[in-house]
């Protein structure tokens, strides 16, 4: 079985197509960012975050509503408590959110102590014959402003140094044209999908950074594979114009940039599927980025190479410098 | 015999390794050298709780704050060895950070009390009544001649100078009867009394450094213990001789006992207390101070708190003492470990706290492994199908390369997380990938009319240095992102960069060996790719 033999799509010359898309997909996310803002979990903005499970144990209790909490909260001291369902309905797990509301005030160590008296003085029913740390609590994060400032910090410089990095490597690799296009397409992915959690109101955390930079090193590998043949073919194919070298590259590593992109997507669906909430958002990232890290390695990181080399002149001499060395 | 192959030893070792140490995984009653080397599970799987302190060196000199973590890191371990947590982990983060996690433990509220509390023991004598009395006019002569530095108090004193003068513009002149503090107390039957509703502000007044000016030399205010039953009535507030006759250093050990139901003291009937012992030269001083002070009140002090103040009837020589005031049993318990293990040098803060419930860990193993284990049956029916024998070939070193991930975590003692899980399965879609490569090109190569031999030789070499380019980029991020992260996303990087390796062996050394080994021996004309 083979997929995508002596395919021959002109990838190059569609490239204008694609970058109209891709401007259009960075614009959406652009706008969603300037409207929405981003959602910083409080991983980075400092605050409590609990999930508690509220299902009783006496089946006949009717189940908890969401604003029954959120009223009984309010009605305690913390109107800003955001809440919200996780997980299936029958579960009953309810995520419990309160910010610290700027940077220096503290949300004191002892709110989510505080929490779940006001859950066991207002609703013994949902708490009776459950052990409270075993069976109540599920999770509860407590950040201070200190640590989320720091973190806020480090998560963009752990980004930005990866991609220089990147840049670095493929620049001593390859050739600086190709390293800043590849991270040209990089920012493109990372742009694409932190617009969509911009728009959707997901939530930042920890482990969309996570995600973010796996997508970094998984797209910048597909784009590699690219750039490798390209370096290849233009010392096989010395006469060929550069655009038919480019374009025979991408199409002969395609079935190579699919098959890799499914199974990786098949294990990041497998996540995203069955991998239980916490993962959730993490493998919906994944998943979005497996897609535009492919998309953005065939259309758009070594159609830009053309563009620039001709833009600046340096075609000739980008293509000595690649095909000089072994 | 064929001739030594580096690359056959290189097999060998691969599968050794992974073996030995996910053999304690599969086989319980191993020998204990080899069944230690258990893979371990994060606390997001286990459920537990860490905390990140800060410790406050602030008001110590800098060779001092350097000591103070390290010291303060000592005492933590102590306490909580004492409290009892399997597997507990106190590291060091940067200049005056230390992270604590506590995996399974599930009373999380007692141990993180247990962490941060300090307590000041002091023994000090109660003033006589006269002299109290003293001391409360003086702190409202000089509290009313300084009424600027107490602006709640101040507060106070103005409304009720309009209650007494309806007039507001003479409001200013009327006399009150005596000073604004000593009408948030009154005398009680020993003692003063505080009414329920001004102890926060007494309580903050206690607090406040201005107003610890305002008491005269050689005394001090303090409250007493509120028990939950107490916590809503009245509370006293005791006057004491501010120098201390007994300290925590002079303490030996301190243990919790039970009062027997039939003892008389209500104190102790039924309840738990401590008893403490003096070392020695504090067994003198408490046999001097009790011998001197005949039928006044000793006060029990904690953390600014007076516990008990019961009377002197005798002198008490052997230098043992009891704190009473009306424990919770664990409260009692953590009490005694940290009069035990001693006071922390400086203060510490808990600036994030995570906490994970033993059932969302079990929940996250169990919907982890499944996912694993369905994307990895995708995959592997995906290779099978495409690539036939060959794929095969790539299924069977898959299942060892996610092995060696679990192996090499278990050899660095690095323990397992919930992202770790997300990296072991994306990898899972990655490890192939290294594979694809080489696949698509041999079959390239063949496509031109080779051998299979150099179909694969060609194929592996042109190939294999785009392997190396593609996954040293994958591993740039992941060393990153270790940096970068702490917890759960260096499991992350650490799984993520492990799978890097392991799969580029897996693809560059052993699928080939297997293929030049058994598929395409002689002169076979035909490769099942």
């Amino acid at each position: 079985m083979r997929l995508m033999q002596n395919t021959n799509i002109p990838f190059v010359g569609i490239r204008y197509w694609a970058y109209a898309l891709s401007a259009i997909l960075i614009l959406a996310g652009v706008v969603g960012i300037l409207v929405n803002g981003l959602t910083w979990s409080i991983d980075f903005t400092s605050g409590v975050a609990a999930t508690v499970n509220l299902k009783a144990v006496d089946a006949k209790v009717a189940p908890l509503k969401i604003d029954e909490l959120r009223t009984v909260l309010k009605s305690n001291g913390f109107p800003e408590a955001e809440i919200q369902r996780v997980g299936d309905f029958d579960k009953a797990n309810f995520m419990i959110k309160i910010k610290s509301k700027s940077s220096t005030s503290d949300v004191s160590s002892e709110t989510k102590g505080k929490i779940l008296d006001i859950i066991q003085a207002n609703f013994p029913e949902y708490v009776a014959g459950k052990d409270i740390s075993r069976d109540v609590i599920a999770e509860i994060y407590e950040v201070g402003p200190k640590v989320g400032g720091e973190l806020r910090a480090a998560a963009g410089l752990a980004v930005l140094v990866s991609l220089l990095l990147m840049i670095i490597y493929i620049w001593f690799r390859f050739e600086l044209t190709f390293g800043l296009m590849a991270i040209l397409a990089l920012f493109h992915d990372v742009f694409i999908i932190v617009g969509i959690f911009s728009i959707t109101g997901k939530e930042i955390t920890v482990q969309i950074i996570a995600a973010l930079l796996t997508i970094v090193g998984y797209s910048i590998n597909d784009t590699i594979v690219i750039f490798d043949r390209i370096r290849e073919d233009l010392k096989t194919y010395r006469k060929d114009p550069v655009a038919e070298v480019f374009n025979r590259a991408i199409n002969r590593t395609m079935s190579r940039t699919l098959i890799t992109a499914g199974t990786t997507l098949f294990t990041a669906l497998a996540l995203f599927f069955f991998g239980g909430s916490v993962l959730h958002d993490f493998a919906f990232a994944m998943c979005l980025g497996i897609f535009f890290g492919t998309y953005s390695s065939i259309f758009v990181a070594s159609n830009l190479v053309i563009d620039l080399s001709q833009a600046t002149h340096k075609e000739k001499s980008t293509i000595q410098h690649l095909t000089k060395r072994k | 015999m064929k001739k030594f192959s580096w690359r056959g030893l290189s097999i060998v070792i691969f599968i050794c390794v992974t073996a030995f140490y996910l053999a304690p995984l599969a086989f319980p009653n191993l020998p204990e050298w080899w069944g230690k080397n258990k893979l371990k599970l994060g606390l997001d799987l286990r459920g537990g709780m860490q905390i990140l302190l800060e410790v406050d060196t602030s008001e110590l000199s800098d060779a001092d704050a350097r000591g103070a973590v390290d010291q303060n890191i000592k005492i933590i371990r102590e306490r909580i060895d004492q409290f009892g947590v399997a597997e507990p982990s106190i590291q060091k983060l940067g200049d005056k950070r230390i992270m604590v996690q506590l995996p399974g433990v599930t009373n999380f509220e007692a141990a993180e009390k247990l962490i941060k509390q300090t307590a000041m023991l002091e023994f000090k004598l109660v003033a006589e009544a006269e002299d109290s009395k003293k001391v409360m006019e003086l702190i409202d002569a000089n509290i009313t001649n300084n009424l600027a530095l107490f602006p709640k108090l101040a507060e106070l004193d103005k409304k009720d100078r309009k209650l007494l003068a309806p007039d507001s513009t003479k409001a200013d002149s009327v006399k009150t009867e005596s000073g604004v503090f000593s009408t948030l107390i009154r005398p009680g039957e020993r003692d003063y009394e505080i009414q329920f509703d001004s102890i926060r502000m007494v309580q903050d007044l206690l607090a406040d450094s201005l107003f610890k000016k305002a008491v005269p030399m050689g005394f001090q205010l303090a409250m007493e213990k509120a028990d939950a039953q107490t916590a809503k009535a009245d509370r006293r507030l005791v006057v004491l001789h501010s120098n201390v006759e007994l300290s925590g250093s002079d303490l030996a050990k301190a243990k919790v006992d039970f009062g027997s139901s039939t003892s008389t003291d209500p104190r102790i009937a039924n309840k738990p207390y401590i008893s403490i012992e003096m070392k020695r030269d504090g067994a003198k001083k408490f046999e001097k101070v009790t011998g001197d002070n005949m039928n006044r009140r000793l006060a029990i002090v904690l953390d600014g708190i007076v516990y008990s103040d019961p009377n002197i009837n005798d002198k008490i020589s052997g230098g043992r003492a009891q704190i009473t005031g009306s424990f919770t049993t664990s409260e009692a318990t953590e009490l005694a470990i940290v009069l035990n293990t001693g006071n922390l040098v400086a203060p510490i803060k808990p600036i994030s706290t995570s906490i994970i419930g033993a059932t969302l860990g079990t929940d996250s193993v169990r919907s982890g492994s499944t996912a694993g284990l369905i994307g990895l049956i995708a995959v592997v029916l995906f290779m099978l199908i495409y690539y036939k024998l060959s794929g095969f070939i790539a299924d069977f070193v898959l299942v060892f390369n996610v092995g060696f991930i679990l192996a090499i975590l278990t050899a660095f003692g690095a323990t397992l997380t919930l992202p770790g899980i997300a990296g072991i399965i994306l990898t899972i879609g990655m490890a192939v990938d290294a594979n694809v490569l080489i696949f698509e090109r041999v079959r390239e190569e063949l496509d031109l009319g080779k051998t299979p031999r150099s179909a694969v030789d060609s194929g592996y070499k042109r190939a294999v240095v785009t392997v190396w380019d593609a996954n040293l980029t994958t591993l740039i991020a992941a060393a990153v992102l270790y940096q970068f992260g702490s917890g759960p996303i260096r499991g992350f990087a650490v799984t993520l960069a492990i799978g890097i390796v392991g799969s580029m062996f897996c693809a560059i050394v052993f699928v080939r060996s297997i293929l030049e080994t058994f598929v395409i021996t002689g002169t076979s004309k035909k490769l099942s790719i």
